[in-house]
């Protein structure tokens, strides 16, 4: 099945939203793509039921819902190339092509993970991935929840777990206050994320809120029942049922790397116009380097505008982007990661979880690793279903490996997705066995 | 707990057989949570439940309604669907 | 100038291999790698450890080989994951059956155990595989490995002897006991061997045709496939020089994942994964295995084999007194790599071999480089 399209978004999160909108109100066909069945992206992430109101989020999916952009919703693309597209539709089993003229990226970020003793067991979730699992639905009311790591993420994370009903013991913020100090500054200057800052706090009133703390290991056995955690002088555990550990955000640029658009140390290479090195082909929020959600709004606008032929219109908003930009990366050096969070692993720790490679493993024994590719080779990380998704931001981090190289399919796909014969039907499906022989 | 939607539905689904109740709207994962069962086990044998909540780690996957290796924070709970997870 | 009794040219399997049998026999190595080591065809392909009778010789070194891969076993490390599940060589109707029978007794007169498998065994052994199927050729001794981790352990082992292992460097020339480096440096060599695989540039003379491959892995699958199994129609694919072509070709990781090759495609191509022969490899393997449709691919990749135009590698000396080859294994590499590091050790020291050298010997192929008095 093939649609044609003027411009296609592929996200539909703040920046997708907001430019699907702009582009489809100057007249274009648009179509936005998500692979999430519901719409809002990450940080605006439906579930259940609606979470506190949150005004932004309903005048954006409210502006895509009024125009005549077209959603694609349970979409995940797998291969990319300038003018055309193929996606995965996993609710139909079937796959999908898109052809363009334009195509913004807006494909978000995701949580950075560092491995540390424990961090496999149950009840260990990313902190934004626990925010996103009770939103759907993951009831943690009674639960006692230590939430680290970094980022502003954190606050807003335990906030919204202590109104869904849990208990949450500590708040661990790996950044030095002194670190912080030069985030509250700027904070002065934007009065709105202020008065967001403050309505946190007073939510969590009588939450320890530790900077210069982190997790170094979480413990028990089959599942969480406690973490270790130190400031750096002394050490001292908490009991907990579930542990929110994230350190702050890393951008999805895997597909603007398959279709070579250019990518620097923040993220995907942008111009004033939101365009890439890669001729008709934009790039709006997270992926051109982490800047929050009202950086993405006005990048989304931008690069709709832009595509859609509005270059004055576009300029008009450089001003407001290059601000909340600037304020937007301010947040990422604050939140910048120290030292003893990247020595956290021991030889035993898990690095990839795909496919269970130790930080023993990686590290080489007589013969030390070479990079990215030679220790992949020899151990097997990131060859997983992730994609090194989850381990790559950690390599990076630990070791300073960067994986370069971005194949097709960029998410895994069913092989009949790649093969000309048609979907055979259930008779011959695979029954998974219950138990695992040999 | 998030607020059930106006009209208060819910779904039951079946994890390993048993029943598991959810407020309509759900994602899979989160029946699995709430039943406390684990998604999967790892290739050196560790039990493994979700960590990302957002469809990229692929620690949910269990077999969905006879299909293997599907990932449950991206699929919505329905009525009748049966999860099985690797023991 | 540092001075070596055999300087390997190239860390794939091949060079891994004989620097570890020069290491273990007291030989002073150096190898020589510009990339990253196993980065090359062996990080590309299937790992598959198999006996294959497209000619006598090409029989005797996979044997040969084969069994060296099984008495080293053992002292593998977990990461190399050897795993002796067998092949099913499947026939698809009673024509190729008897392709089966014939195969038997090649196999049979070298003493390699097989059993004959009818179209019920067949699906027994392999439930997965579609009706029809005529039956199948059971090779048990045959085994799968992850060659990467090998060619590591051999590097790391040969390492350990006292081999050194020079990576990140290019050698520009090779002869006349000399091995001379990107950078200037020089490396006396009495012996040097050249394991380059695609890359000629040291022996320009030999020919060597790059045969693109495609592969794909899924996720896992536990229980599904059993055996690695190849189309008795796989032969004819290798064997042709000019067409491209797919065979069914399917291998069995220890996680459940299935490996899924086989493709064969000639020319100056790039490393890009082609859809169209994807979707023909893949046509080709759901064809055996309707249950595959289902099933997951998380990774897509190319690799290129080297390929001679008479079909059998190039191992042993040259005109050059200090150069050897070690080239052209085509898709037989990580299956003959031990046996070719024996053959490679025998004209360095005449250590016995109990393998014939003469079909592979470079002379065959008539270029005045490779005469060797």
């Amino acid at each position: 099945m093939s649609h044609e399209f003027d411009i296609v978004v592929v996200g539909a999160g703040p920046a997708g939203l907001a430019a699907a909108t702009a582009a489809a109100g100057m007249g274009r066909k648009v179509a936005v793509l998500d692979d999430n069945p519901h719409v809002g992206g990450q940080i605006w992430r439906a579930g259940a039921g609606k979470s506190a109101a949150d005004r932004a989020r309903e005048q954006a999916v409210a502006g895509l819902e009024s125009s005549s952009a077209e959603l694609f919703a349970g979409r995940q693309v797998v291969d990319a190339s300038p003018g055309s597209l193929q996606a995965w539709v996993g609710a139909e089993q079937r796959l999908e092509s898109f052809q363009f003229e334009s195509l913004i990226l807006a494909t978000g970020a995701r949580e950075r993970f560092l491995p540390f003793p424990g961090w496999t067991l149950p009840g260990v979730f990313g902190a934004g991935g626990l925010q996103a699992l009770v939103r759907g639905g993951y009831d943690v009311r009674g639960k006692r929840v230590v939430v680290s790591g970094t980022g502003p993420l954190l606050l807003a994370v335990a906030a919204h777990l202590k109104q869904d009903g849990a208990e949450i013991v500590a708040i661990a913020e790996q950044a030095p206050v002194s670190q912080l100090a030069g985030f509250g500054v700027t904070l002065l200057s934007r009065p709105g994320k202020i008065l967001q800052g403050i309505r946190l706090r007073a939510e969590l009133s009588g939450v320890p809120y530790r900077t210069g703390c982190w997790v170094v290991a979480a413990e028990g056995s089959g599942a969480v029942t406690g973490v270790r955690l130190t400031d750096g002088t002394q050490t001292w555990a908490e009991r907990c049922d579930l542990l929110a550990c994230g350190f702050h955000l890393v951008p999805n640029t895997e597909l603007a790397s398959l279709l070579g658009c250019r990518i620097t140390e923040t993220g995907v290479e942008v111009n004033a116009e939101q365009r890439t090195s890669v001729a008709g082909v934009y790039c709006a929020g997270e992926p051109t380097g982490v800047a929050g959600v009202d950086a993405a709004t006005v990048q989304g606008r931008i690069a709709g505008l832009a595509a859609a032929g509005q270059s004055a219109a576009a300029a008009s908003l450089y001003g407001k982007r290059d601000a909340e930009v600037k304020f937007g990366r301010a947040m990422s050096r604050a939140f910048a990661l120290r030292a003893e969070v990247l020595k956290l692993a021991e030889p035993d720790t898990i690095v990839c979880r795909c496919e269970d490679v130790r930080f023993g493993d990686l590290e080489g024994n007589c013969v030390p690793r070479t990079g990215w590719t030679d220790a992949k080779l020899q151990t097997r990380c990131g060859m997983g279903p992730c994609q090194g998704r989850i381990c790559g931001p950690a390599l990076d981090a630990l070791f300073g490996w960067r994986n370069a190289s971005v194949r097709p399919p960029v998410f895994p796909i069913p092989i009949a997705a790649l093969c000309s014969a048609p979907l055979y039907d259930s008779e011959v499906s695979i029954h998974e066995p219950q138990e695992i022989s040999q | 707990m998030p607020e059930l939607n106006g009209t208060g539905r819910t779904v039951t689904v079946r994890v390993n057989g048993e029943p598991v109740t959810m407020p309509r709207g759900s994602m899979l994962v989160a029946a699995l949570l709430n039943a406390g069962v684990e998604c999967r086990v790892s290739v050196s044998g560790e039990p493994r439940t979700a960590l990302c909540g957002m469809g990229i780690c692929f620690e949910c996957r269990a077999n969905v309604d006879g299909v293997p290796q599907q990932r449950t924070c991206q699929i919505v709970c329905k009525d009748g669907m049966t999860v099985e997870t690797q023991r | 100038m540092e001075m070596f009794d055999a300087v390997i040219l190239g860390a794939g399997i091949v060079g891994a291999a004989c620097a570890y049998e020069c290491a273990a026999s007291g030989l002073r190595v150096a190898v020589v790698e510009p990339g990253v080591p196993a980065g090359g065809a062996s990080a590309a392909g299937m790992g598959h450890l198999v006996v294959m009778d497209d000619s006598p010789a090409q029989l005797a070194l996979t044997h040969y080989s084969r069994d060296r891969w099984r008495e080293l076993q053992d002292s593998l490390p977990a990461a190399v994951e050897f795993e002796e599940c067998g092949t099913l060589w499947v026939a698809a109707d009673d024509e190729e059956m008897q392709e089966v029978f014939a195969k038997r007794k090649t196999y049979g007169q070298r003493g390699i155990e097989t059993e004959v498998l009818d179209e019920r065994g067949l699906r027994e052994a392999e439930p997965y595989l579609r009706e029809g199927l005529a039956g199948a050729l059971r090779v048990p001794n045959d085994a799968v490995i992850y060659p990467p981790a090998a060619a590591g352990h051999f590097l790391a082992s040969a390492q350990r002897m006292g081999a050194k292992l020079l990576y990140g460097k290019r050698a520009v020339s090779a002869g006349k006991g000399k091995v001379v480096l990107e950078d200037s440096t020089r490396l006396g060599a009495r012996h040097i061997v050249i394991a380059t695989g695609t890359d000629v540039s040291l022996c320009p003379w030999v020919t060597v045709n790059r045969r693109k491959g495609h592969l794909a892995i899924t996720d896992r699958y536990p229980g599904v496939l059993r055996h690695q199994l190849v189309e008795l129609g796989y032969l004819k694919s290798a064997h042709s020089l000019t067409e491209d072509s797919v065979a069914f070709n399917v291998q069995p990781r220890k996680t459940g994942q299935l490996l899924i090759g086989s493709s064969r495609q000639y020319g100056d191509l790039s490393a890009q994964a082609e859809p169209h022969m994807l979707r023909r490899m893949l046509d080709r393997a759901v064809e055996y295995m309707p249950a595959l449709s289902h099933l997951s691919v998380i990774r897509v990749w190319t690799g290129f084999r080297a390929a001679t135009p008479d079909k059998l590698p190039l191992i042993g000396p040259t005109a050059d007194s200090s150069v050897l080859l070690a080239m052209g294994f085509e898709g037989l590499g990580i299956t003959q790599a031990p046996g070719v590091a024996r053959l490679v050790l025998h004209h360095i020291t005449k250590a016995e071999i109990a393998l014939d050298p003469q079909p592979f010997l470079p002379s065959r192929v008539g270029a005045p480089e490779a005469m060797y008095a």
